[in-house]
Formats: structure tokens, C-alpha cells, sequence
């Protein structure tokens, strides 16, 4: 049972960086724009997160801070994908070269690399803490703010936003079919900036809260690939908010799953890493099965010029 | 006739230039914020690496990796496939090189270099199969799948490292050393420079001719300008991107070899600090075309060898490397955009869910009528 709880429990909180991103990379995507940047937005995300909790004290300006970096990474990206034009693929890469490169060189400037700093982590909230008849079961509700936010507020209102809104129809539109959301007066333009800011914000909270919450500290390498599993599982989910979230859901059962098959007996001969990477081939077996000829959006990957 | 002889500023060596100098200009920024002067920095990661013999070989050795994966980028980018997976594909091809090096103990150097060689390219090979397959069968996007490889086989180096093949001697996560006749010898004495710099010259001259003169060349050239317009010509595409996808995947695993063999002579888990992703940047501003390639690593050759320089005499986080290489494919695939659109007005044509490799500006080079 307590084995139970303890997976339920880490699936939710190893699950909440991954929908945070996997719902931004919806936005891009769903208004025509591959975000690539999306590993180093949550990278970057984490790590302004985290030096500015260190040096003003504050996780909220922190968080605060990591919003500002994924708008602007947003930002960037739309200059080179929607102003320019230029290649979506190549951009975001350069993107996420770029920002785990500053970060890191931030790192460096700010900590001289030496030993590694701490902040308090946010701290855990129950709001079902001490109600009758859960009993043990409670545990699972043993969560972070960002957590719930994620999974209470973020999803539901991305979903309504994006599906029963006009600002969603437009984000749809200008995903499906540019020339005639234009004709429609649509500004395809500012709606896809729009899409692509608003998603990086989201990424790089899901950045921040691995910082900010769940280790309270920073260190290299610290996405490890989440972003590409987020676009991954864009796809798996078929642009669909709540598809998506699913994904995110089952991949962060089998990645918290894993975790803890290692202290069984059995498991312990095995190196950690093969088992580290079962989630990764989970994702592309799901994707050969579910992902078969799936129907992108309209105008995925091409940018729009008035002709 | 008068135009022919004039250089314009759209063409390909100014734009690159251009991209060269609005990247310092915009990395002027993180240098000021390190307490240093931005152009005495720029003169030390360009110049100063070219004043002495000693560092003037090691560009040419910081070169040699990239000049693998940026022309298997280059190839796999010219057919249309987004091979991101160069990374995974490099880490793979060391391993096999580790692999067969560790046993090859007795065997003449030449059968043991060729085992070596020819097992890095097959596994580099391997790992580029499945996202092929699955894109060119079932349609399922390549770019995700080699991306999600990259840290697969990191996970495989380390699960190796700290399992069977962790140094019984040390104790450490590296391999054990491999046997003496599997090291690729040194070019020049009291030098790091080895014979994986050769090897990956001769598979870009192999590359360029295979490009530009021959039919296959140009099946895969037709395949990433103009998928549905190849298809219409009669080439079979889906047995073009598998062969494009394939050499790539193979000629990243020779960086693996080559590292391994040439370099670290075992694996270790810190063999590669993103060469297959530095690939992508040598691929882009070296326009895909082999030559381009080959100027494109050894400039960022010159600069890696210049940064760690500049790291140690002024105090600049010698991560200012991987921010100008992100800020220098930003700029480079901007203005190889607004390039497309100078000449080029109307919109690209209708396609799946795929995109040419037009895009990349490889068109507006065949244009100029420069093969390869």
C-alpha cells in the first residue's frame, strides 16, 4: 500500500514539468511553430529560477524571473520562425544551444563553480491534509503548489482557452490554415507570437519547479531531455491538451516506476542507467504505435507570407 | 556580364561573414558582463589560436570531430531528413570502437584500425536505423526520435561504465584502456593531431564527389529540394532518405571512432561535449555543402581552441562557447531566411508534414550552381 501511495505520488510530481511543457509546446505547435527551443527554455527556466530564488531569497520572484526567460525565449524564437521566416528546425535547435549555453555561463559567473548552493524548496501543501477516511491514502495529495496549479488550473484552462475561446480558434486557425484565418482578419503574425510566448512561459516554469521544488538546487544537465520527451508526447497526444497530459501522466508512472524497481532485489545487478532509459523507449515505442501517419496541423513548419 | 564579376552582399561567403559579426556583436554582451574587453576577447579566440604551431594543430584537432558530424548532418539535411541523432550516433560508434579496441590485442594495426573503423560506423549506422524506418514507413516525425536516441546512448555509455566495463584497475567509470595497436597513430610528433583527421577529410572528399557527381548525389539532392518533385522523376525517395539517414548515422560513428581511437584511447562517459549538436551548427553555416563544412569546423575549431584560451587569461566562463555557437546558427539561418525571401517572394510550395531542405538555403546554393 505504502509502495502504492509513494508511486501515485511521485507520478503526480515527476509528471508536472512535462505537462507544463507539453501543454507550451501545444500552443506552438498548435499555431503552426515546431518549438525545438523547448529543452533549453526549461533549462533556462530552471536555472533563472533558481539563481534568482538564491539571490533575492524569494522562490516566487524566482518563478517570477523563470516566466520572464520562457517569455522571451518565446519572443526569440517568433522573431526568427514568424518575422524572418527561417527554418523552424535549425532555429529551435540554436535556441536550446544557446540558452543552456547562457545559463550555464551565468552559472558560472554567479557560483565560480564551487561547491553546489541550496535554496529552501517550495514547500508541500495538502489541502486534504487531515481529512477523515483517507487515512494513508492522503499522502498522495502531498504536493507542491506548482503541482497543483499544474493539474487544477493550467490544464483545465489551457484546454478551455485553446478549445472554447476566440483567442484559441484564432491560435487553430493560424495553425490550420493561414491565408484564410488572414482573410478572416486575423494578425496571423501577433496571434502566433502570442502562442509561441505563452507556451514558453509555461515551459519554463515546468523548468523551474525541478529547481525550485523538487531538488532545490541546480545543477548541469538538470532537463536531461524532458523537453524532446514534451514534444514527444505532443504528438503522442495529437495536439490535444488533454491527450497530451495523459502521456505525460503514463510517462512519469513508468519513470517514477522505474525508480523504485531499483532497490528491489533482482533489479539491483542491473546498471540503473538501462533502467533510466526505459521511459525514453517507452516514448518511441508509443509513438511507432500510436504516432502512425497522425495528421499535423495544417500549417506545421511553414511559415505565412502575405502574398 | 558586368554582375557575374561583382560580389554580391547576398551571396554565400558575405552572409556568413555577416552572420560571423552580428554573433560577436550580440555575444558582446555576456563577455562585458564577465569584466572583459569584448574585442581583445574576439582577437584571442580568432587570432590567437593561429600564432603559435603548437595551437595552430590543436584547431585542427578540435576540428576533427565536428568535420564528421557536421557532414553527416550536411548529408542528412541535403536529402530532407532531420537527423538531430548525431550526438547518439557519435556515442554509439564509440562504443563499438571501444568494444572491438579492447580485443583486437595482437592483431596487425591495420586489421585492427579497420575493425575498429568499420565496427563505429556500423553501430553509428544502427542507432540512425530505427527513427529512418519509422519516418520513411509509418510517417512518424525523425526529428523526435533521433533527439530522444541522444540521451539513450549517453545512458548506455554510463550503464556500461559503471557496470561491465568499468576499469577493473582504477575503479573508475572509464572503460580500460584499448590495445596499443587499435590507437590511431599521430600525424605529427609532440602533438594530439591523429589519424581520425585524415579519415574525416577523406569521407568528405568521398562525400562531396558522392554529392556532386554522381546519380545517387543527385537522387538525394532532388529528394531534399523536392520530395513529390523527385518522387515524379522516378526516384524511389523512401530508399533515398533510408540511404541518407544511414551514411549519416554512420559517418557520426566515425567521430565516435575517432575519439576513442585518436583522443581518450577508452570510453569515457565525457567523450563528446555535444559534438553531434555542434554538427548542426557546422552543417548550417557551412551552407550543407562539404567544402563549407570543412571551413566552418575549422573556424569553430579556431574558436574553441581561442575560447578555453581567453577562459584562462581573462576570466571569461569558458561556456561563452556554447552561447556563441547557438547565437551564430540563429543568426546564419536568419539571414539565410531573409536571403530566401529577398530572391525568392512567393511562398514555399504545399507539402506534408515535412519540410525541404530548401529550407536550409541548400537550394539557393544549387542555384548558384556550386556542386556539393
Amino acid at each position: 500500500m505504502t509502495f502504492l501511495v509513494d508511486l501515485l505520488a511521485a507520478t503526480l510530481r515527476n509528471a508536472t514539468p512535462l505537462v507544463y511543457g507539453t501543454v507550451g509546446e501545444t500552443y506552438a505547435e498548435r499555431s503552426g511553430v515546431l518549438n525545438l527551443g523547448i529543452e533549453g527554455t526549461m533549462y533556462a527556466g530552471a536555472f533563472a529560477g533558481f539563481a534568482t530564488a538564491w539571490v533575492t531569497g524569494s522562490p516566487l520572484l524566482g518563478l517570477a524571473a523563470a516566466i520572464g526567460v520562457g517569455l522571451g525565449a518565446g519572443a526569440i524564437m517568433a522573431l526568427l520562425t514568424v518575422t524572418l521566416g527561417a527554418n523552424q528546425h535549425v532555429s529551435g535547435i540554436g535556441l536550446t544551444i544557446g540558452l543552456i549555453g547562457a545559463s550555464e555561463f551565468t552559472n558560472r559567473l554567479i557560483f565560480q563553480g564551487g561547491e553546489l548552493q541550496r535554496i529552501e524548496p517550495m514547500p508541500i501543501v495538502n489541502p486534504f491534509d487531515g481529512l477523515a477516511g483517507l487515512g494513508e491514502v492522503g499522502a498522495i495529495f502531498d504536493q507542491y503548489a506548482l503541482t497543483w496549479i499544474a493539474f487544477l488550473v493550467v490544464v483545465p484552462v489551457a484546454w478551455y482557452v485553446l478549445q472554447r475561446s476566440s483567442f484559441g480558434l484564432e491560435i487553430r486557425a493560424v495553425g490550420e490554415n493561414p491565408e484564410a484565418a488572414d482573410a478572416a482578419g486575423v494578425n496571423v503574425a501577433r496571434t502566433r507570437y502570442l502562442a509561441l510566448m505563452i507556451g514558453g512561459a509555461l515551459m519554463a516554469i515546468g523548468g523551474a519547479f525541478i529547481t525550485l521544488a523538487l531538488l532545490g538546487s541546480f545543477t548541469l544537465d538538470i532537463i536531461a531531455g524532458r523537453g524532446w520527451v514534451c514534444v514527444a508526447l505532443v504528438i503522442f497526444g495529437r495536439w490535444r491538451i488533454g491527450r497530451g497530459v495523459i502521456g505525460a501522466l503514463i510517462f512519469s508512472l513508468i519513470f517514477s516506476l522505474q525508480f523504485r524497481l531499483r532497490i528491489l532485489p533482482g533489479f539491483g545487478e542491473l546498471p540503473f542507467e538501462l533502467l533510466l532509459a526505459l521511459p525514453y523507449l517507452v516514448v518511441i515505442a508509443a509513438l511507432a504505435i500510436s504516432g502512425r501517419n497522425v495528421a499535423y496541423p495544417g500549417a506545421y513548419l511553414k511559415p505565412y507570407r502575405r502574398s | 556580364m558586368r554582375s557575374r564579376f561583382r560580389l554580391s552582399p547576398w551571396s554565400t561567403p558575405v552572409l556568413v561573414l555577416a552572420a560571423i559579426l552580428i554573433t560577436f556583436a550580440i555575444t558582446a554582451g555576456p563577455i562585458l558582463l564577465a569584466g572583459a574587453n569584448p574585442i581583445q576577447a574576439y582577437a584571442l579566440f580568432v587570432i590567437n589560436p593561429l600564432t603559435s604551431g603548437f595551437t595552430a594543430i590543436e584547431v585542427l584537432v578540435t576540428a576533427t570531430p565536428i568535420l564528421f558530424t557536421g557532414a553527416a548532418v550536411a548529408i542528412a539535411f541535403r536529402a530532407g531528413y532531420w537527423n538531430i541523432g548525431a550526438e547518439g550516433q557519435l556515442l554509439l560508434g564509440a562504443i563499438a570502437a571501444a568494444g572491438v579496441g579492447m580485443v583486437v590485442g595482437g592483431w596487425p594495426p591495420i586489421a585492427a584500425l579497420a575493425a575498429m573503423i568499420i565496427a563505429g560506423a556500423l553501430a553509428g549506422a544502427a542507432w540512425a536505423l530505427v527513427p529512418a524506418i519509422l519516418r520513411i514507413r509509418f510517417g512518424i516525425d525523425e526529428v523526435v526520435t533521433t533527439l530522444l536516441l541522444n540521451p539513450v546512448a549517453l545512458l548506455l555509455v554510463n550503464g556500461l561504465l559503471h557496470g561491465p566495463w568499468r576499469d577493473p584497475v582504477t575503479g573508475f567509470p572509464e572503460s580500460p584502456r584499448i590495445a596499443a595497436v587499435a590507437e590511431f597513430p599521430q600525424l605529427l610528433e609532440r602533438s594530439r593531431l591523429h589519424l581520425g583527421f585524415l579519415l574525416a577529410l577523406a569521407v568528405i572528399v568521398i562525400a562531396w564527389y558522392v554529392l556532386a557527381r554522381t546519380p545517387a548525389g543527385l537522387r538525394l539532392r532532388a529528394a531534399g529540394l523536392s520530395p513529390h518533385g523527385a518522387r515524379f522523376a522516378g526516384i524511389n525517395v523512401g530508399r533515398t532518405l533510408l540511404a541518407a539517414a544511414l551514411v549519416s548515422g554512420a559517418i557520426a560513428g566515425l567521430a565516435g571512432v575517432s575519439e576513442v581511437a585518436g583522443i581518450q584511447n577508452r570510453l569515457t562517459s565525457g567523450l563528446s561535449p555535444g559534438y553531434g549538436y555542434t554538427g548542426i551548427v557546422v552543417a548550417t553555416l557551412g551552407t550543407l555543402t562539404m567544402p563549407g563544412v570543412v571551413l566552418a569546423a575549422l573556424f569553430l575549431g579556431d574558436l574553441t581552441v581561442g575560447a578555453s584560451t581567453a577562459a584562462r587569461s581573462l576570466g571569461i566562463p569558458s561556456q561563452l562557447g556554447a552561447v556563441v555557437q547557438g547565437v551564430l546558427l540563429l543568426t546564419t539561418v536568419a539571414l539565410l531566411a531573409l536571403r530566401r525571401y529577398r530572391f525568392r517572394p512567393t511562398r514555399p510550395e504545399e507539402g506534408g508534414g515535412s519540410e525541404t531542405a530548401a529550407e536550409v538555403g541548400a537550394a539557393d546554393v544549387a542555384a548558384e550552381g556550386q556542386p556539393g
